[in-house]
């Protein structure tokens, strides 16, 4: 009987041996281990043994049985083991060498500019106001101390609309309601006014590569009970370093605008060469940047502030020429454009 | 405005001190200077008075002389000259050999055979003039051998301030008022302008003048004869010259002299054609010949100097060509006068012409200036031709005086706006030294604002610290922030909106942020389709292209996606930006609005994928910013860019916010044959108004979900949506359209009910009671069940 032990053993690690997939492997199974398998037939033949010998015999097959299904369960562990390893061989390396694909929006410069300086200026107290672009007559020029018949309505060629209304020619045109809004709360409890009013303005002139007749401004206004001309400095210096995110020298001139008192021509120390002198500051150092002063007293009065105990500055900053400046944009109409060439390349920082 | 220091330093004696340091002092306390300073005289040396003693024709030559020279040396030189006027005893300018003129430095050179030692110069060689007709002609007594610099004012400093920057300023536009600010930067006295006594002619004949207008502040006159001198004095015409002016005859520069010293402009007339001097406007218009020989029509508004009835100059601007001076004119009649600026500036714009007297008269002029000027004039013209005369008194007429000014404030004021403090001392010494008469007593300043800044310029304590400020000097302020307290800011609503807009657009759906004109672009409109549809407009735009304000941002934004075809397959831009819809009868003021306005456009997509895409996008911007669905109604279309079926109203929190549609076929394929065009506009304002739901949070049920896929032959979920409504079960939690397929019965959608409960988990039984009463609800409406 040991004689067929010996065989259906020899038998199965013959078999065994070549199998190299998942199923020939269950079937081997079957034929040996199953109801009807091999071992499970050289069980059902002891029952023609004697005793003793069914013992012994009985041992052998249980051995066998033992073996066969340890054999088993190894050869399973090599095939998927070997499945595994073709399945990643057939894989093949993927090609990041390809350009990449990006699939992107962007955002206007402008947008990006002014949340810059929007960033800047809330971190130091002052709200964010919006204004109409179309104002009144009294809003852009009366209510600045611009009369009628002055000349600095000469300076900037406005368009008119049918109404009598205009198209707004600086965002100071936003001073007068911004005043208005905000005096209860700085007469009745204290609260100086603090705000930047960014906006669209509009010239009436031939546009070319440095003009367009529509712009962003971005003007400022501070009014408290002692604000001097000192702080004005100490801010423009502070706001415009951050807005730089650099160490700038500010430098002011005595500058005309009818509705400050003084008025300044701000000056800043050339980003390009520090102050050297180059090509871009035409050897000056200096970079002309923005018109501020002290808020004139007669605009103070129009906003209903009593400029007896209030004073106040305010400053104007070209938010298209900051656009320009920071990303090198040569030619101002490409911003209004709505070329998606140039205007899908600039994405937050 | 060009400035010659030598001129300023005829009033501050700069000895000393830094010309060019004191120059750029002076841009920072009063007016911007230009970048280019012009050395002049720098790029000349050796160049000296020479006599012509002997002239021979060249023998081969027409144009060329042979001359010798007296250049002050022992001998005399050999020149070879080319000029036509040179003639034996002239004196003239002579560059020796080793002078420099430029970037040449003369040597001896053969000219025709012949060797010059030296070279004749014309007063445009030396840059003294434009004048290269021909060698300059010296007739003042000077020794040969003078080096040009020393007998003229040659070497000078010119600078050139900014016009725009002196508009507020009237004192400024003149040498003197210029000096004077360097005085009070240098703290060197102003020295007085030498004028002659004009009382000393106060027994000679008045001049008949009468002011019939109050248009004219003062009138001032005098008449002078017998002036022989034709040419000016040389350095009168090197200092007219190096400030953008040329020398035209001695009467002429005086007046333009007299004008660039102390800003006054001062005109002459022949006196024959001036007996009777009136100031006054015409009721009817008519046309007038300037001295520019250009015929200008004259209205009622323009105040004109007459001859009695006849008008011989527009006020102010220019003089008559039938009265200017002509040969034989003996006697003039000065005009120094101040006239209304507004009217001359008015005057200027309705005439186009501007003129450097109507430039100066539009800042306000003091009149207090014009007597002044009169006599420096009388002084000028006698200093360089003794035998003019004077033959009339002084005749002057003040019909409108400026109020004096004068006012006091404290120490208080001034420390409260600078911030700083600046001693008594220095405020009163600085505003001495501008003019103002200053006192100080106990803290309190008392000045009187001179006639010069009292215009228009000078009119408030304001004014007063910019006077202290800009002289002490911005760069040496202390700069402290302010002591200002401190409150939390508020965003406006609208802002964070606009904001959050962007960033999703940007971020998630990777739109491209465009901006444009708020006008009607007239022309890309036609070239579209696009109906121009009657709106606000502009009175004044200079290109007629541009005349309407728009009343929706999506044509605008059409045109731009037409221009953007080629830039992808698939794109989608939006902006936010401003319209406007008429104008309000009661305020009449425009109604504008704040507008969001999307397009998306693709040649990959179906139109209705890609609106479907679109309403979407919007359904996310309302949820994300303010918790609150979206629903869309079908809405008539009433412009030309609309579809008019595929034309929906966006409905956010019940009321109307914009509209979302697909674009009309022809100007789709005018944009792009092939392309998916949609587009949405909402309105911001509207839109950030509605109150943002708050947000609870719903605790996900610890039980499984049932989904459950029912297919009803509909071509519209709504029905469907409102039966799964209908049975308000507590157990449905999503409803979503799975999938929607279309063949021959018609177009079937595929939705999926998601069913939970938080208690339990549900049966099938509880499941199906829901499902078998929506597909009966939708069975009574004709919809079926698909199996």
């Amino acid at each position: 009987m040991s004689e067929e032990i010996k065989e259906l053993r020899e038998k199965f690690s013959e078999t065994v041996q070549n199998v190299s997939d998942t199923q020939t492997l269950e079937e081997i199974r079957i034929e040996y281990l199953g109801k009807k398998g091999s071992v499970t037939g050289l069980l059902k033949s002891m029952k023609n043994l004697s005793n003793e010998e069914r013992k012994s015999f009985g041992q052998q097959v249980n051995v066998l049985k033992n073996e066969i299904t340890e054999a088993i369960a190894k050869k399973a562990e090599q095939i998927k083991q070997k499945e595994l390893e073709r399945e990643i061989s057939s894989v093949p390396e993927f090609d990041v060498s390809a350009p990449p694909v990006l699939d992107r929006g962007s955002y206007h410069p402008i947008t990006l500019v002014q949340r810059e300086c929007e960033r800047v200026f809330r971190s130091m107290g002052f709200t964010v106001e919006d204004y109409s672009e179309i104002v009144t007559d009294y809003e852009c020029f009366e209510s600045l101390n611009i009369p009628k018949h002055h000349p600095a309505r000469d300076m900037q060629d406005t368009y008119y609309l049918t109404n009598g209304q205009l198209l707004k020619s600086q965002t100071s045109a936003a001073q007068n309601a911004i005043y208005k809004k905000y005096r209860k709360a700085l007469v009745e409890e204290g609260r100086p006014i603090k705000a930047i009013f960014p906006g669209r303005c509009f010239r009436n002139e031939a546009t070319d590569a440095c003009h367009e007749n529509t712009f962003f401004q971005m003007e400022g206004v501070m009014v408290d009970k002692n604000i001097s001309i000192s702080n004005l400095i100490f801010f423009m210096k502070t706001m415009l370093s951050e807005v730089f995110r650099k160490d700038i020298k500010v430098r002011l001139r005595p500058g005309f605008f009818p509705f400050v008192e003084p008025g300044f021509e701000l000056d800043i120390s050339c980003l390009i060469c520090g102050g050297e002198g180059c090509p871009s500051c035409k050897h000056s150092g200096w970079l002309e940047l923005c018109p501020c002063g002290m808020i004139h007293p007669e605009v103070l009065k129009a906003g209903g502030i009593d400029p007896e105990e209030y004073t106040g500055f305010a400053f104007g900053l070209g938010m298209t020429r900051l656009a320009m400046m920071k990303y090198g944009v040569k030619d101002i109409r490409d911003l209004n454009s709505g070329n998606l060439k140039s205007l899908s390349q600039f994405t937050a920082e | 405005m060009f400035l010659s220091m030598n001129w300023i330093s005829e009033f501050v004696d700069f000895t000393g001190l830094d010309k060019l340091a004191l120059i750029h002092r002076f841009s920072l306390s009063t007016a911007e200077v230009e970048n280019e300073i012009f050395m002049k005289g720098s790029d000349i040396s050796g160049i000296v008075v020479a006599e012509i003693k002997t002239v021979e024709e060249h023998p081969e030559s027409k144009k060329l002389h042979l001359l010798k020279v007296d250049a002050g040396g022992e001998e005399l030189v050999d020149v070879v000259c080319g000029a036509p006027n040179v003639r034996v005893g002239m004196k003239t300018a002579f560059a020796k050999v080793g002078a420099r003129i430029g970037e040449i430095t003369i040597a001896p050179r053969k000219l025709a055979g012949y060797t010059s030692y030296g070279m004749c110069c014309s007063e445009a060689e030396i840059g003294i003039s434009d004048d290269n007709s021909g060698i300059m002609e010296i007739t003042d007594d000077i020794p040969n051998g003078t080096d040009l610099k020393e007998a003229y004012q040659i070497d000078d400093i010119v600078f050139e301030v900014d016009n725009k920057s002196l508009t507020n300023r009237p004192d400024l536009w003149g040498h003197y008022g210029i000096a004077r600010e360097f005085s009070a930067l240098t703290g060197r006295p102003l020295k007085p302008i030498q004028t002659v006594d004009l009382s000393q002619f106060d027994s000679l004949p008045q001049i008949d003048m009468k002011i019939l207008d109050p248009l004219c502040q003062r009138y001032s006159c005098l008449q002078v004869d017998n002036i022989t001198r034709n040419v000016s004095p040389v350095n009168m015409r090197v200092r007219l010259y190096y400030c953008g002016m040329r020398a035209i005859n001695f009467l002429a520069d005086l007046t333009n002299y007299l004008m660039l010293e102390m800003g006054q402009p001062m005109h002459a007339f022949d006196s024959r054609k001036v007996s009777s001097i009136r100031i006054r406007r015409f009721e009817n218009p008519f046309t007038f010949k300037t001295l520019d020989g250009v015929e200008r029509n004259i209205d009622e508004n323009t105040l004109m100097i007459c001859n009695g009835e006849n008008p011989v100059a527009i006020a102010g601007i220019m003089g008559g060509l039938d009265s200017e001076i002509v040969d034989d004119t003996t006697a003039l009649t000065l005009e120094s006068a101040t006239f209304d600026a507004v009217s001359i500036r008015k005057s200027t714009v309705r005439l186009s012409h501007r003129t450097d007297a109507s430039m100066r008269y539009e800042k306000c002029l003091d009149p207090e200036m014009t007597v002044t000027a009169v006599g420096r004039f009388v002084k000028l013209m006698l200093d360089a031709d003794p035998d003019s005369k004077v033959i009339s008194s002084l005749t002057d007429e003040y019909a409108f005086h400026y109020p004096e000014r004068s006012f006091d404030f404290t120490k208080a004021f001034v420390d409260r706006y600078t911030g700083i403090k600046i001693g008594n001392n220095t405020i009163v010494e600085t505003l001495e030294s501008l003019g103002f008469e200053t006192t100080e007593e106990n803290d309190v300043f008392s000045v009187k604002i001179p006639s010069w800044r009292a215009t228009k310029d000078v009119t408030m304590k304001a004014d007063i610290i910019e006077e202290i400020t800009r002289i002490y000097g911005y760069d040496n302020f202390d700069v402290n922030t302010a002591e200002s307290p401190l409150y939390p800011i508020r965003t406006a609503e609208e802002k964070t909106v606009e904001d959050r807009i962007k960033d999703l657009l940007v971020q998630k759906y990777n739109l491209h942020e465009l901006h444009s004109y708020v006008w009607v672009y007239n022309d890309e409109y036609k070239a579209l389709g696009i109906e121009i549809e009657g709106n606000v407009r502009l009175i004044n735009a200079t290109n007629p292209n541009i005349e309407i304000i728009r009343r929706s941002i999506v044509p605008t934004q059409l045109c731009q996606v037409k221009y953007n075809t080629d830039f992808s397959k698939e794109f989608g831009v939006f902006e936010i930006g401003r319209t406007a819809d008429g104008v309000d009868p009661e305020t009449n003021l425009c109604r504008e609005h704040k507008k969001l306005c999307v397009t998306l456009f693709s040649k990959v997509k179906t139109t209705e994928q890609v609106y479907t895409e679109l309403c979407n996008m919007l359904a996310v911007i309302a949820d994300d910013i303010k918790h609150e669905k979206l629903s869309f109604a079908k809405i008539e279309a009433s412009h030309s860019y609309q579809h008019p079926k595929n034309l929906n109203a966006i409905i956010c929190d019940g009321k109307a916010i914009g509209e979302v549609g697909v674009v009309y076929p022809t100007i789709a394929k005018k944009i792009d044959k092939k392309a998916s065009i949609v587009y949405a506009e909402i309105d911001v304002a509207e839109f950030a108004e509605i109150v943002s739901k708050s947000m609870v949070y719903d605790e996900p049920s610890k039980y499984p979900e049932i989904e459950v896929d029912l297919t009803f032959m509909s071509d519209r979920f709504a029905p469907i949506g409102s039966a799964i409504d209908a049975v308000n079960s507590p157990l449905v939690k999503k409803v979503s359209v799975a999938d929607t397929y279309i063949d021959d019965s018609g177009k079937s959608i595929t939705v999926k009910i998601v069913f939970s409960d938080k208690t339990k988990t549900l049966t099938r039984e509880e499941v199906t009671a829901v499902t078998d009463n929506v597909i009966k609800n939708l069975e009574s409406q004709g919809i079926a069940l698909k199996v």
